[in-house]
């Protein structure tokens, strides 16, 4: 059943192709899924949800889908909550309602399908379905240097892709497992000297789809040429695909990691501290808020660090749940971002910081969820990405005895400093847009707050920042000892 | 039914028509196309039902096989005619305009004839298994193409191609029949069943050197390197339609072949050095087909240079040598699914090639843009092609060159597939570039596109299979005999 979650989108941009109504017909698809995403929270575990009939009976691939434990639902609801806010807050150059909201849908779709898969070949096909429309639609509906963003996203993460592609396959047949779905291939043994190399090859390809220091130079030019909605959908949904990636295929490459863990280190440490100081010097809101999602990609990666120092994920029970709480604040938070961002240009025209200033008078609401989830970003108590930020920087201390520091946990320390970084630049930009006597941009007369229709999908979003920041356990609960006997379903022949 | 019927009813069907031909009014030759196409769909549909050759006949069953190997390939190439036949349709009036009297259809009623004839070729090379049959059916086969290449008779650009052809073609006949020489010299038998036998008896030097002969000819058929050099030029020149079916049906005829000869050397003790000959030829393939197509500003000459890419992907296939396994498709079924796809995207590639052109009068990339606009569909449907074309996943183009990627990298050839990576890689930017010129460029011309309902009925139904066969590629499976 759960490929409704992905037959919905799909189904609604065709529709929409062939002359249904674009922007009625997208705000039903994405609705009617987070309203099934929602209702799914109670009821995950039933094998109602998992299918797996066989495509192709040689070599053994299987068209399944499922939740294969709690990280999939938090994906999902994760991808279920920003498409639709993203449907519902971007605004559509005039005439291109069929392009935009068929691509918003697809990408989407394609990001459901890639996290609810439970067959290792269509968790990679499904990403790829969600990356072609971003590209299109950088490049025809982007604004700024949109042609040149769109050129450089299309070979970055194609190159990504690829180099992911060879990793995967050396994985299965390295595996000896018979068919591709997760459930038999996270059984299955690899030879340690093999698994290094895989191991080298999966870090690269997901590391450059995640904006891992230096592949990450893509990133921050096309964010801020993407149509809003775009953005929020890439960089809070579609770049989580990597690390769901990395979480879910651990297991089978664990001692191989072990080779690469000080050079992870460093990189992330790239993405944390130098992406930081970047973001630190950057002039215009969007540009801004794209780095710090590339940079804020470096916890996420510490987690996973600890995770490999650790060996499994019973050693260092914090590591992954700190990466998928992590994953799910920064998803929205980011997404909020973009979405108030995009707001401010239409407001005033211009996102440049220096044409900016004293917004939160002529739009106080609209400071007032800025505000909330530049804090969020920051790592403020009571929001998401506290929780998140809060359990990584355990996890990189879990299981030190006082003794010498380890490598991750001089990272971890290091990556502290990443905090007041992110204060830093966010609190200037805060200040530069909202506060301060007010220029003639963003004048009362001129600027006016908030309409309703806009509040709803970024209340939404602050409310899961809220839920999650003062109640973690909300996503912890579904976290808790799902790993090994997830719903594999029976197999339809 | 015995099997070697197939090919005498193709061929006596060209005959007649050759015939009638003669006699038909000047406008009415286009009732040669379909006639030709009932033929066709007429032993394609005999084909599934067709028995084994009669045992008894023990000359004949020397010469032809009927397994599934040959079934497929026969099956591939009448589809490709079919498609070809269509396409020829559509484009009669500019193969009239450089034929004769370019308000007649005069001089259009051969073409339809001379792809029956090809086809039979081929038919016979899907089951040829001794030398002998193998060279006589590939010369019916490249001697109909040189006329097919070279019909437009009073354009510069096909007579070059057609001269380019035949010469090129010439001199890979002349490697082949050098070829077969040695090995017989080496066996004492052109059977290849024999050959087999005795490889390990022979003198490996004299083996080698005349396989390596052959392989160079095969390559001219296949389009790899170091015979690739007169697939862009003839490519370009020739009608739309020969082109398509170079592409895909002299193509897939060549690899049964290539198949078929290189089985016994690849089950016998010189199958490491045949595997390292293959292994060199596929990289280099893959990284001259991918790398040249870069630059390319015209896109009959970009499908040139991508085919000559998918040779080296599906060469990569055979070098990458297994026998399968219950859940491993074998190097031979990997190829034959491969060319399955192939066959689907790009006769579906030359379809909206020929629509463009004829709608601009001109081949280039350049042409394409501002489709986005003019023809929303057509743009979306070439949208899927290209996808499929560079390897998108969720499209049957991924399937191929997972599957070819698959068994390179469980045979280990490390070298042959880093290199296919980058290939890929230069794949999705140079087939970009179509999707690029669609949507993100705008043509001076804003009028809308005329298409026939023919050209838009196949593509439209071309397009949806590479989509549908990505979620259900199981009947593909059970073609090539599964």
């Amino acid at each position: 059943m759960s490929i409704l979650f992905v037959l919905i989108p799909i189904l609604g941009a065709l529709a929409i192709f062939l002359g249904s109504k674009a922007k009625p017909t997208a705000l039903l698809a994405s609705g009617l899924n987070l309203f099934l995403g929602l209702g799914c929270l109670f009821c995950w575990k039933a094998p109602i949800w998992s299918m797996s009939p066989e495509i192709l009976s040689k070599p053994s691939i299987h068209l399944a889908f499922g939740f294969y434990d709690g990280m999939s639902v938090i994906m999902m609801i994760l991808s279920v909550l920003v498409l639709f806010t993203a449907t519902m807050s971007g605004k559509c150059p005039e005439g291109r309602e069929k392009l935009w909201y068929s691509s918003l849908l697809l990408i989407g779709g394609g990001a459901l399908g890639a996290f609810l898969a439970t067959d290792l070949f269509f968790f990679y096909a499904f990403h790829e379905l969600a990356l072609i429309p971003t590209f299109l639609m950088i490049g025809i509906l982007g604004s700024g240097e949109r042609k040149e963003a769109a050129w450089k996203i299309t070979i970055y993460l194609a190159l990504g892709s690829i180099i992911l592609l060879a990793g995967l396959i050396w994985l299965v047949s390295a595996s000896g497992s018979e068919t591709w779905l997760f459930s038999e291939l996270l059984k299955s043994k690899i030879d340690p000297s093999d698994q290094t190399w895989i191991a080298a090859l999966l870090i690269v390809g997901f590391g450059i789809l995640i904006s891992l220091f230096p592949f990450h130079s893509w990133a921050a030019p096309a964010y801020a040429s993407a149509p809003a909605p775009v953005a929020m959908l890439h960089a809070g949904v579609l770049k989580k695909f990597g690390l769901y990636g990395l979480i879910r295929l651990y297991p089978m490459v664990s001692e191989g990691m072990q080779h690469w863990l000080g050079v992870l280190i460093v990189l992330l440490l790239g993405n944390i501290l130098w992406v930081g100081f970047v973001t630190i010097n950057q002039k215009r809101l969007d540009t801004m808020l794209g780095n710090s999602s590339v940079m804020h990609m470096g916890y996420i990666f510490l987690a996973f660090a600890a995770l490999i120092q650790a060996g499994s994920f019973e050693a260092n029970p914090l590591a992954k749940p700190a990466a998928v709480v992590l994953m799910f604040a920064h998803g929205v938070s980011i997404a909020l971002l973009f979405m108030l961002t995009d707001t401010i240009r239409r407001k005033t025209g211009t996102v440049e910081l220096a044409e900016l200033g004293g917004l939160a008078k002529a739009a106080p609401r609209l400071a007032f969820l800025f505000g909330l989830a530049g804090m969020a970003s920051i790592g403020l108590p009571g929001l998401a990405n506290f929780s998140g930020e809060v359990l990584v920087f355990l996890s990189g201390f879990n299981g030190y005895d006082g003794g010498k520091l380890g490598c991750v946990q001089v990272a971890t320390i290091l990556a502290l400093w990443g905090v007041v970084i992110s204060a830093v630049y966010m609190l200037r930009a805060f200040r530069e847009t909202f506060q301060g006597p007010a220029v003639p941009a963003t004048s009362a007369e001129k600027v006016s707050d908030f309409g309703p229709f806009c509040q709803i999908p970024a209340a939404l979003l602050a409310i899961a920042l809220l839920v999650v920041g003062l109640y973690p356990n909300s996503l912890l609960n579904l976290l808790k000892g799902s790993a090994p006997e997830a719903p594999t379903g029976q197999t339809a022949e | 039914m015995s099997a070697y019927w197939l090919e005498i009813i193709v061929l006596l069907g060209g005959l007649l028509l050759l015939v009638a031909e003669a006699f038909l009014a000047p406008k009415r030759k286009i009732g040669i196309a379909y006639t030709a196409i009932f033929f066709l769909v007429l032993t394609l549909v005999f084909h599934f039902f067709a028995q084994d050759a009669n045992i008894a006949n023990k000359e004949l069953a020397r010469f032809y096989s009927w397994d599934s190997q040959a079934k497929f390939f026969k099956g591939l190439t009448l589809l490709a005619s079919i498609l070809t036949l269509l396409l020829a349709i559509d484009f009669r009036k500019t193969l009239s305009k450089f034929t004769a009297n370019p308000d007649s259809e005069d001089g259009t009623g051969e073409y339809y004839c001379l792809i029956l004839f090809a086809c039979a070729g081929m038919m016979w090379m899907a089951s040829a298994k001794d030398l002998v049959s193998l060279f006589v059916s590939l010369e019916l086969t490249t001697i109909t193409f040189y006329i097919l290449v070279g019909f437009m008779r009073r354009n510069v650009g096909s007579l070059e191609a057609g001269v380019k052809y035949l010469i090129l073609g010439a001199l890979s006949t002349g490697f082949l029949v050098y070829g077969i020489s040695w090995i017989y010299g080496a066996t004492g038998s052109t059977d290849l069943t024999v050959i087999g036998e005795k490889i390990a008896g022979s003198n490996p030097t004299y083996l080698l050197f005349g396989l390596s002969l052959i392989l160079i000819s095969l390559a001219f058929k296949v389009g790899a390197v170091p015979m690739h050099l007169w697939i862009p030029d003839v490519y370009q020149g020739a009608p739309t339609p020969t082109t398509a079916f170079l592409s895909v049906a002299s193509k897939a005829a060549g690899f049964a072949v290539l198949l078929r000869v290189l089985e016994p050397f690849l089950n016998s003790p010189l199958a490491g050095k045949v595997v390292f000959i293959l292994a060199v030829l596929a990289g280099a393939t893959i990284l001259l087909g991918n790398l040249a197509a870069i630059p390319q500003k015209n896109f009959k000459r970009l499908l040139g240079y991508s085919s000559i890419a998918n040779a080296g992907f599906i060469l990569m296939a055979v070098a990458a040598w297994t026998p399968g396994s219950d859940t491993a498709l074998s190097s031979k079924e990997v190829v034959m699914f491969y060319l399955a796809i192939y066959l689907i995207m790009t006769f579906a590639a030359f379809f909206i090639l020929a629509v463009i052109s004829r709608n601009t009068g001109s081949d280039d990339i350049a042409a394409f843009e501002g489709l986005g606009t003019r023809h929303p569909l057509l743009a979306f449907m070439t949208t899927i092609v290209i996808g499929a074309l560079a390897g998108v996943p969720l499209t049957a183009g991924f399937l191929g060159k997972f599957f070819a990627f698959q068994a390179a990298i469980n045979a280990g050839l490390w070298v042959p597939v880093s290199l296919g990576f980058v290939g890929v890689a230069a794949g999705f930017y140079y087939y970009f570039q179509i999707v690029r010129a669609m949507y993100w460029r705008s043509s001076l011309d804003e009028s809308p596109l005329t298409i026939s309902p023919l050209s838009l009925y196949v593509i439209g139904t071309l397009s949806l299979l590479l989509i549908v066969l990505a979620f259900t590629p199981q009947p593909i499976l059970w073609l090539i005999g599964n």
